[in-house]
Formats: C-alpha cells, sequence, structure tokens
C-alpha cells in the first residue's frame, strides 16, 4: 500500500513524497515505514511509542485514531495512508 | 522567499476581507525550489501556484483562532497531487491584529520548510500581508523566520 509522506517529512524519505510498503494492518504499514525510514520514527511517534498529538495519520478519508480497530484495521493494495501534521494558529 | 502571482496573492487577502471579523484560512499549492535547485543562487523557495480556502473549524472562537480539519487538509493535499502540486504553506488572517505570527501560530506550527502567510485586515480592509518560513529539522528547533513576498505581476494572455 502507499504511505503519503507530507512536505515537511520527506527529508527523511529520501525525498521520497510517497512510499509504498508490504502490509496487512494500518500498524504493519506505520512499523513497515519507519523500518524502511528510521529517522522518521522521532517525528511521528513520542518516546512512549504513542502518534504525537499533531500526527494526523489517515487511512484514506479516516483518521485511523477513530478506527474501531484502530492500528489492527485491515489495508490492502488499494487504501493510502496520508500523515498530515496539524495546521492551527490565530492572534 | 515567497513566490506567488497576483491573482494568489490578491485571493488570498480577499479571503480575509470576506470572513471578516473571523479568521479565515487555507492551503498553499506549488513547489519548493531548494537552495540546490535554485537558479538564482542560495536562497530557497516555496513557488506558490495556486491557493485553496479552506474551512475553519475553530468556530467557538473563530475572531482570533483557525484551525483546518485533517480530512480536509487530506483532500486538499490529493487534489494538489493530482495536478503535480504540493502543500507548500498556509495562510490565514488577523482580524484588527498585526500581521505577525503569535505564539499561538507558533505552537500551532508544525509543517517544516513551508511558509505561514498572514495578512492583517483592519475594519474589513486587508492590509499588510507578510510571509514566515518554518525553519528547522524537529519540533524543538522549529523557529519562524521573516521571508520575502514575491507578487509576479500575472502576464496578459496572448489574443
Amino acid at each position: 500500500m502507499k504511505i503519503l509522506i507530507p512536505t515537511p517529512l520527506r527529508v527523511y524519505s529520501d525525498k521520497q513524497d510517497t512510499v509504498s510498503v508490504n502490509a496487512t494492518t494500518v500498524g504493519e504499514a506505520l512499523d513497515a515505514l519507519t523500518a524502511k525510514h528510521p529517522d522518521l520514527k522521532k517525528h511521528l511517534y513520542s518516546d512512549e511509542g504513542k502518534l504525537r498529538s499533531f500526527v494526523n495519520v489517515y487511512l484514506n478519508d479516516e483518521d485511523i485514531r477513530y478506527l474501531p480497530e484502530k492500528d489492527a484495521t485491515r489495508v490492502g493494495e488499494q487504501d493510502a495512508l496520508s500523515i498530515i501534521p496539524s495546521i492551527a494558529g490565530g492572534c | 522567499m515567497l513566490k506567488l502571482n497576483e491573482q494568489v496573492y490578491d485571493a488570498i487577502r480577499r479571503h480575509g476581507e470576506e470572513t471578516y471579523p473571523y479568521e479565515c484560512c487555507g492551503v498553499l499549492l506549488g513547489r519548493s525550489i531548494s537552495q540546490d535547485d535554485s537558479a538564482e543562487g542560495l536562497q530557497g523557495a516555496n513557488d506558490v501556484e495556486d491557493s485553496v480556502r479552506a474551512g475553519n473549524i475553530r468556530t467557538d472562537s473563530a475572531r482570533n483562532r483557525y484551525q483546518i480539519a485533517p480530512q480536509e487538509l487530506v483532500k486538499i493535499q490529493r487534489q494538489g497531487r493530482e495536478r503535480g502540486l504540493d502543500i507548500v504553506g498556509f495562510y490565514h488572517s488577523h482580524p484588527d491584529h498585526p500581521a505577525q505570527w503569535s505564539k499561538t501560530d507558533f505552537a500551532e506550527a508544525h509543517w517544516l520548510g513551508c511558509s505561514y502567510v498572514i495578512t492583517s485586515v483592519e475594519k474589513g480592509v486587508a492590509q499588510a500581508t507578510n510571509s514566515f518560513l518554518l525553519t528547522g529539522t524537529r519540533e524543538e528547533d522549529k523557529a519562524f523566520e521573516d521571508e520575502v513576498v514575491e507578487v509576479a505581476a500575472l502576464e496578459a494572455e496572448r489574443c
């Protein structure tokens, strides 16, 4: 499946905007991603191994945090994970 | 440096005027020119080709807060990729407030290498538009740097 890498993280994915991994679940896909590109890990996860609060990961159009089976959600070749850091602010 | 054409520049300022007294927000699509690729020497740039308006989901405090829903960003990124464009920055407005990043803007900025564009809108009229590049290699060493905004006039189409 494909994992879409946002602009700020491409320096850690060998400048690729898309990384292809073999995986059957969301968790496996993210593990495969950080195995392929270890530098990505500290930008995605806290020291406790949880996704950083400002990092959103979407399976197609759904936030993986709210999937009923979360990391165990099965994925196929046609699915795509998007990594989307938060965007907010204000005066 | 942030490069954009007149049409995009006007569009993001107009957006802020339309949503006044609330903050507007949107996404800048284009290409990032690294220092290595730049033909102008050492300076890199975010070259904006288009802007996309986004919804402000901070309806609880829209006069001084904005947030773009991640699911909307997923769609905008997908549409941008179909056009061969990347997300290179974001814009928002500061109603009756300077076009300068705030502590909140900084705390919530995570797109390293992207340009954060702010337009001051006073009493419904756009004033200054400034851009700030989010530099750094990770969350812990990020910093905003002032960057030049280069607005190119659109070339007239040949008849």
